[in-house]
């Protein structure tokens, strides 16, 4: 059974309809990216997920709805939603960002100890830590989101446009690190993404939006060695 | 001679510091309410004198100071709290201009039902703190002032430990901070706000009582604090608590040794005064003493 399962979801901002009926699955162990133009509906998908924007339809995780539980139970549930622009508390120092992704999960003992394992993955983090967050650049704010969302050993994490605006070098060690965080951790990802190309090396499955529904989906070998889908979605 | 105007001049200082202490809790009120839901409460002023009757109404019942001050302490909390589920709350998703015409309503029914209850006639309020002077060095040092700035200054750092040694604390400044990443990590940010409204009717609740000895108790008795509080958080830095008490302190000192050694200035130009260096500040350095531009990179 998938870990988190979407059926038939829909979603709007006032009149303006997001979703209209997205059905996904993510399995356990798997980084399933969610491709698509912008405006297609892949962030509203995520925040569809966490609860962050008023959906209707079908969502489970790990067999349960989610729809009555809000971005408050989502993340008690073990959902991790890093979302674009980088959700970091700017004014706080980086260990009490940590601190906060341990917030609803995590007893305070445990903290210290989580927090060591994911310092393990961003050795340069441990002599920031007093650092205000605000005041890292582009990229360490990004890996620190991701850091912070690792604390609370979420079962699916969610990343919205982790590349969005960063180097080249800089996103390439970021999905280095969810590659190991998949692979040693056994976590569950799902990934929204506008670099196709980088997405697609980086899943083992992918969905394809187009105006808020699901165009096309596949195991991320296949699309990628499919010549026509990549050039009429994916643009390259 | 010399000695003799040196010493009052420590005096205008001292009391000046427990003057300020009550602007400095005041003002601390407005920033932590305006750090956590943006705007400025101007009904904070009226929470404060209604707390405060509500101090004097439990005495009045015959509790003694101290049971009579706690009790309004966790009154005050839970209404404030209250009021910014009830009446702020629906508020929120609008905007800023909203929740401030809700709040100046807020001030006006709170002024009218205190002198519907309380009637308007101006009523002594007891001070917890002994009539005695003690000589510090030819320094005429009232009990009234130390216990003042005591309380204040004690109930301030109560806060701060709050605020930065508390998981709690951490989360609602993480809350004010970032609202949205807070409810991504579990913050239920709603209630945090409405803490933050509990705690600043608590300060206000503190500034009321420890005011109300010496301006003495009716309905209008803060409207005038809550001018000097505004200067005063202004002056620290809207944003910034630490700001504000030193906003509040400095300009107790401030107001204090002007109306004492400039001689134009009475009592009647003490308010234009603050005003003015509320409009110094807002010209000068907007951003006021301690209070910044966030720093980011991006």
């Amino acid at each position: 059974m998938a870990l988190l399962e979407l059926r038939d979801v829909r979603a709007r901002y006032g009149a303006i309809t997001a979703l209209h009926g997205v059905s996904l699955a993510v399995d356990g162990g798997q980084v399933v990216a969610l491709l698509g133009a912008n405006g297609a509906g892949k962030t509203t998908t995520l925040r569809a997920v966490s609860g962050l924007v008023r959906r209707y339809g079908e969502i489970r995780f790990d067999g349960r709805s989610l729809l009555r539980a809000g971005p408050e139970g989502a993340a008690r549930l073990g959902i991790a939603h890093v979302p674009e622009g980088r959700g970091i508390f700017d004014e706080l120092s980086v260990w009490d960002n940590l601190r906060m992704g341990a917030y609803a999960s995590i007893s305070r003992r445990e903290v210290k100890r989580e927090s060591e394992r994911v310092l393990g993955y961003f050795p340069w983090m441990r002599d920031r830590l007093r650092q205000q967050a605000g005041t890292l650049s582009g990229g360490e704010q990004q890996m620190l989101a991701l850091a912070r969302a690792m604390v609370a050993r979420p079962r699916l994490l969610m990343l919205d446009e982790p590349s969005l605006g960063l180097a080249p070098l800089v996103v390439q060690e970021l999905f280095r690190i969810v590659a190991l965080l998949n692979k040693e951790e056994g976590l569950t990802v799902l990934v929204v993404e506008q670099n196709a190309e980088l997405a697609l090396a980086a899943s083992h499955y992918t969905y394809v939006l187009e105006v808020g529904h699901v165009a096309v989906e596949g195991t991320s070998d296949e699309l990628r060695a499919h010549e026509g889908v990549r050039k009429s979605y994916l643009g390259y | 001679m010399l000695a003799f105007a040196f010493a009052e001049f420590v005096q205008q200082i001292v009391s000046g510091l427990a003057t300020g202490s009550i602007f400095a809790s005041l003002a601390l009120a407005l920033v932590l309410i305006y750090r956590s839901t943006n705007v400025v409460n101007f009904a904070q002023g009226e929470m404060a004198m209604f707390t405060t009757y509500i101090a004097w109404a439990l005495m009045d019942r015959g509790l003694s100071y101290w049971p009579a001050f706690l009790l309004t302490l966790a009154i005050a909390f839970t209404g404030g709290a209250a009021i910014e589920r009830t009446i702020i709350r629906p508020f929120e998703q609008k905007s800023a201009l909203a929740i401030v015409i809700v709040t100046i309503g807020l001030l006006i029914a709170l002024n009218g039902a205190a002198g519907w209850i309380w009637g308007a006639e101006v009523k002594a309020f007891d001070s917890p703190f002994p009539n005695t002077t003690w000589d510090v060095g030819g320094v005429a040092i009232s009990s009234q002032d130390v216990g003042t700035f005591c309380v204040c200054l004690a109930t301030v750092a109560l806060l701060w430990a709050f605020f930065n040694l508390t998981p709690l604390g951490l989360a609602m400044r993480a809350s004010a901070i970032n609202p949205t990443t807070s409810r991504l990590v579990g913050v239920r940010v709603g209630w945090m706000l409405a803490l933050g409204w509990g705690l600043a009717a608590v300060l206000g609740a503190i500034a009321g009582m420890m005011a109300a000895p010496t301006v003495f108790l009716d309905p209008n008795m803060m409207l005038v604090i809550l001018i000097y509080a505004f200067a005063a958080a202004v002056l620290g830095g809207i944003d910034s608590p630490i700001g504000a008490v030193v906003g509040g302190l400095s300009l107790g000192v401030l107001l204090n040794l002007i109306g004492r050694y400039v001689d134009f200035i009475g009592p009647e130009l003490r308010l234009p005064t603050a005003l003015l260096v509320l409009l110094g500040v807002l010209m000068i350095r907007p951003q006021g003493l301690f209070g910044h531009a966030v720093v980011r990179r991006v």
